[in-house]
């Protein structure tokens, strides 16, 4: 009955990220504040050995009576999610000293929102997804609120909590329905249960929880207001790890749990309709933005727009064009996060864009890498993030959804301008005072996302046809 | 595999580009008090474009004016199906040269009148070097795609930092116009590769596509041709975009950059879309007639030089989709020959109006008058590329108009007629134009001092002088390498 074997096999970075949380927990007690330095190494490490692991177990597996089930597709997440969670660690650190929150339990709770992660991408069962996604966003709402004694951490951990608990209510009381109406909260069962009015209205509220995990209109409300008070380096993990994860797991569930004609025909609708209010609030609720990471957090929401756009496509279409798109985006905003926290003046950290202003006659490298990781966000020939548009286009016309195609054209046109806008700023203007150096974990950063982008344009062969083996695992 | 040579045209400005960054990383090379750069940045972008115009000339010669098909083609796998394949025939081989020999002489012009960040400056024109040589050697609608797009960020640049006054809003204006086009185009190339299997341009033109699609993916790359060329009335870019642009700038968008939207045409709407480009030849004629009209009328009017003759590129290039949708082999040849004559032609005229604008600081009309009284150099030079685009007989202008109105005449007299109509009024504002500049007394007194041509003006605007005299007395030298080409956009739409 129990097969250590077979438990590794599906779940063993999980396994490996609750020991070592609670390992780090229990040094913790003991050390204290001096474990305060080593636990963001320990942190970065955990993440990145629980990607080597999900590496290792490619294959994937079926535990615990089919509770969990991970596919490779799911493993292709796992790797993007810890890796760039860790990354987005390592940058954390030097942030949190300067603000004098440097404390152990950020890279803990950074382990267990990537517990969570891992948990909900290799559910098979209603159950497990609510457990991860709770996780997760327990995680979430503490790092949001990171900066106890700023009022504006706090409100976007507040805003955050309450908007998260009433999304929580919503996909658990969708999870309830579709339970009722189909007698299991397996994927399997409820995958060849009748698709009755019941099953589907119950399918709509879960569609309603998860958007609002993922970020996108109309339950995106929290977004601007959470990357604005958050930490930076919190909103640099949340603008990635979570981001990746959550995607994913939305098109596993509706793809695995809901894959009849019938309620494919209805949630094909209700996200292609989400998709579109997505890209087109992202495109014009960030024109008026100055403060760049207000900015950003509308440009999450049009990319998750784009990123719907593939989920919309069905299974067969979209789930190889969904991994190359967020992985092109997470990359993007590393990149692009490395930069809001290289932006620090004496006195503090600036948010402002026009702070930006001339950065090319000061920092060349740096504006260089900005242009770069900008260019390669708004989907735009030279970056990878073409290729990543390019795919989610692809899903929308060979799945015949052309008016969201053309929604997604104009709005990328619009979403063009406020990136522009930045290159105007950093290239255009008047040069501003100098920003102070940071530390090397963020400047690298940037440099490398900047590079990968690029360089993932030209070598993109092998990326591109893992993404399709694993999709096309996901079919069958 | 033989040399990749057109790997090597399209690669070596970007490779001088890094290696210029690279030096200026290393050597710490300082800015001065004043703003200004050591001016060896700019000798040394001059050194790579006119390395990449010698390797064009090699490419010249390595290929073969009678054969058929596209010539000195590569191929690399990039993903799923979807290659790096290089290649071209009669016509790119051409556009290719056009661009090696405008870069160096926009660079030239630059000597001297550009002098704050220079580096950035060398280094974007030599990125869009790059992309524009790429957008005529790819053989793959995205590689196409790819280079197309991407040219818009260094022009972007360009306008934005060394333009004018309202430079930003021309940027980007400019930028969002073009990609606006070119999204819907992208969106086509995805349905063809979805649809036809393959995004290689040659196979594709093999394809026969459903006439339904074809109206769909005609209209997606007409949006983005249509735009770039620039056709009336999604032309109202191009006039802030080139009042605003440094000369430089000037010269390579009049120069080159319109000319991806015939080449786009040529290449990729007639032989794939061959019964929507039919069933679209009114709305084409009507609207490139009223381009040729009202913008020679708008060009009559205007008081600012460059605005002049931008509105006289968009005159022009009426001529152009003129020739290219009256689908006969001399409207075709003549679409392809006005293309390279206006290249040189406007390109010319920007510099001309470069020289008097480094000495004066003013495009204004008004401001200048009996300019033949202290520059008679400029005089001369400035009536023969007027003369060369009011279209004379012996001026490689006359060529392209003529033909492109023959070819017009043979498929719709009434275009013609209508683009009769333009050559007339063209004359009209090029003769006005150099009359109130050139001729009559000296009325501004601060012209008294100015001084005529010098060597740094000269060496640009010579060769452009020969060569739109040389093609006026032999157009056979085009005729003869694209032939083989104006048939094969042919092909289709005559046999089909």
């Amino acid at each position: 009955m129990f097969d250590l074997e077979t438990i590794l096999t599906a779940i063993a970075p999980e396994v490996l990220l609750a020991a070592a949380g609670l390992l780090g927990v229990t040094i913790g007690a003991f050390l204290g504040d001096r474990f305060t330095g080593l636990s963001f190494k320990f942190g970065a490490l955990v993440l990145f050995a629980a990607a080597a692991l999900a590496g290792y177990y490619w294959e994937g597996g079926r535990a615990f009576d089919g509770l969990v089930e991970t596919s490779s597709y799911a493993n292709f997440a796992k790797v993007v999610s810890f890796v760039s969670g860790g990354i987005a660690l390592l940058m954390a650190e030097g942030f949190l000293r300067r603000h004098e929150t440097l404390r152990y339990e950020y890279a803990l709770l950074v382990i267990f929102a990537a517990l969570g992660m891992g948990m909900i991408l290799s559910s098979a069962n209603f159950m497990t997804l609510y457990l991860g996604v709770e996780t997760l966003s327990l995680s979430s709402y503490v790092l949001a609120s990171f900066h106890r004694d700023s009022p504006r951490s706090s409100e976007a951990g507040l805003k955050y909590f309450v908007l998260g608990a009433l999304a929580s209510g919503l996909l658990l009381y969708g999870m309830s329905l579709v339970y009722g109406f189909s007698g299991s909260t397996s994927y399997e069962i409820v995958a060849e249960a009748e698709p009755t009015m019941g099953l589907l209205f119950g399918m709509v509220l879960m569609i309603t929880g998860l958007a609002f995990k993922v970020s996108a209109a109309p339950m995106h409300v929290w977004t601007p207001d959470v990357y604005e008070g958050s930490p930076s380096p919190v909103v640099a993990f949340f603008a990635t790890a979570p981001k990746m994860a959550s995607m994913v797991v939305f098109a596993i569930v509706l793809y695995t749990a809901f894959p009849q004609a019938m309620a494919f025909e209805n949630w094909q609708v209700i996200v292609g309709i989400i998709a579109a209010a997505s890209m087109l609030v992202g495109a014009f609720g960030a024109l008026p933005q100055t403060n760049l990471k207000r900015l950003l957090g509308y440009s999450s929401i049009a990319n998750m727009g784009y990123a719907l756009v593939a989920v919309a496509a069905g299974v067969q279409y979209g789930a190889g064009s969904l991994l190359i798109f967020m992985t092109a985006y997470v990359i993007a905003s590393l990149g692009l996060f490395g930069g809001v926290l290289s932006m620090r003046r004496e006195g503090g950290m600036v948010e402002n864009i026009n702070e930006l202003a001339g950065l090319v006659r000061r920092q060349p490298g740096l504006a260089t890498a900005l242009t770069l990781l900008l260019v390669s966000v708004s989907g735009f020939p030279l970056a990878f993030g073409f290729l990543g548009k390019l795919a989610v286009i692809q899903a929308g016309v060979s799945s015949g959804m052309w008016p969201l195609v053309i929604i997604l054209v104009l709005s990328s046109v619009i979403a063009m301008y406020y990136y522009l806008r930045i290159v105007k700023i950093m290239w255009f203007d008047e040069q501003a005072e100098d920003f102070e150096p940071v530390d090397g974990w963020v400047t690298m950063t940037v440099y490398v996302s900047a590079l990968v982008s690029v360089a993932l344009l030209i070598f993109v062969a092998p990326f591109s046809e893992l993404a399709e083996t694993v999709a096309a695992g996901l079919i069958s | 595999m033989d040399f990749p040579i057109l790997s090597a045209v399209t690669f070596l400005p970007l490779a001088g580009a890094i290696l210029i960054l690279l030096i200026k990383a290393l050597t710490g090379a300082q800015i001065r008090a004043d703003g200004t750069e050591d001016d060896r940045v700019m000798y040394a972008g001059l050194l790579f474009s006119v390395a990449t115009f010698i390797v064009s000339i090699v490419m010249f010669l390595s290929f073969d004016l009678n054969g058929t098909g596209y010539q000195l083609v590569e191929e690399v796998d990039w993903f799923s199906g979807i290659k790096y394949k290089m290649g071209i025939d009669g016509m790119s081989l051409l556009l290719i040269l056009l661009t090696t020999l405008l870069t160096p002489i926009a660079l030239i012009a630059s000597i001297g009148s550009i002098k704050k960040r220079l580096t950035e400056y060398v280094v974007s024109f030599l990125v869009l070097e790059t992309f524009m040589i790429g957008v005529f050697c790819a053989l793959d609608l995205v590689v196409f795609y790819v280079f197309f797009e991407a040219g818009l960020i260094p022009m972007f640049i360009i306008i934005g930092v060394w333009g004018g006054i309202d430079r930003i809003y021309a940027s980007f204006k400019f930028f969002l116009y073009t990609l606006l086009g070119s999204l819907f185009m992208l969106a086509a190339v995805v349905y063809m590769y979805l649809t036809a299997g393959t995004s290689d341009v040659v196979q594709l033109e093999q394809y026969a596509f459903d006439p339904g699609a074809q109206t769909w993916l005609w209209l997606a790359f007409f949006a983005s041709f249509a735009v770039k060329l620039p056709m009336w009335p999604v032309h109202t870019w191009l006039p802030d975009a080139h009042v605003q642009a440094p000369t430089a700038g000037s010269v390579i968008l009049a120069g080159i950059l319109l000319k991806m939207g015939g080449y786009g045409f040529l290449r990729f709407s007639l032989p794939m879309f061959p019964d929507a480009s039919v069933l679209f030849q009114p709305f084409v004629f009507t609207i490139s007639v009223i381009a040729i009209v009202y913008a020679s009328l708008v060009a009559w009017r205007q008081t600012d030089m460059k605005k002049l003759i931008a509105y006289s590129s968009v005159a022009h290039m009426g001529f152009v989709t003129l020739g290219i949708f009256s689908f006969t082999e001399i409207g075709v040849q003549g679409a392809v020959f006005q293309m390279l004559s206006h290249g040189l032609i406007s390109g010319a005229l920007f510099l001309i109006v470069g020289v008097v604008y480094d000495r004066m600081h003013t495009r204004e009309i008004s401001a200048y008058g009996g300019l033949v009284h202290r520059m008679p150099v400029y005089a001369t030079l400035f009536m023969l590329f007027t003369m060369a685009n009011v279209g004379l007989p012996g001026t490689s202008g006359f060529v392209g108009e003529i033909l492109t109105m023959v070819g017009a005449f043979q498929a719709n007299t009434w275009a013609a007629a209508g683009a009769a109509l333009g050559v007339i009024f063209s004359a009209v504002y090029m003769l006005t134009l150099y009359r109130r500049t050139v001729f009559g007394e000296i009325t501004n007194p601060e012209l008294e001092n100015i001084q005529d041509v010098n060597t740094k003006e000269l060496i640009c605007l010579i060769p452009l002088a020969i060569g739109t005299i040389l093609l006026g007395i032999l157009p056979n030298l085009i005729f003869d390498i694209t032939r083989e080409s104006s048939l094969h956009a042919l092909a289709q739409v005559a046999g089909g």
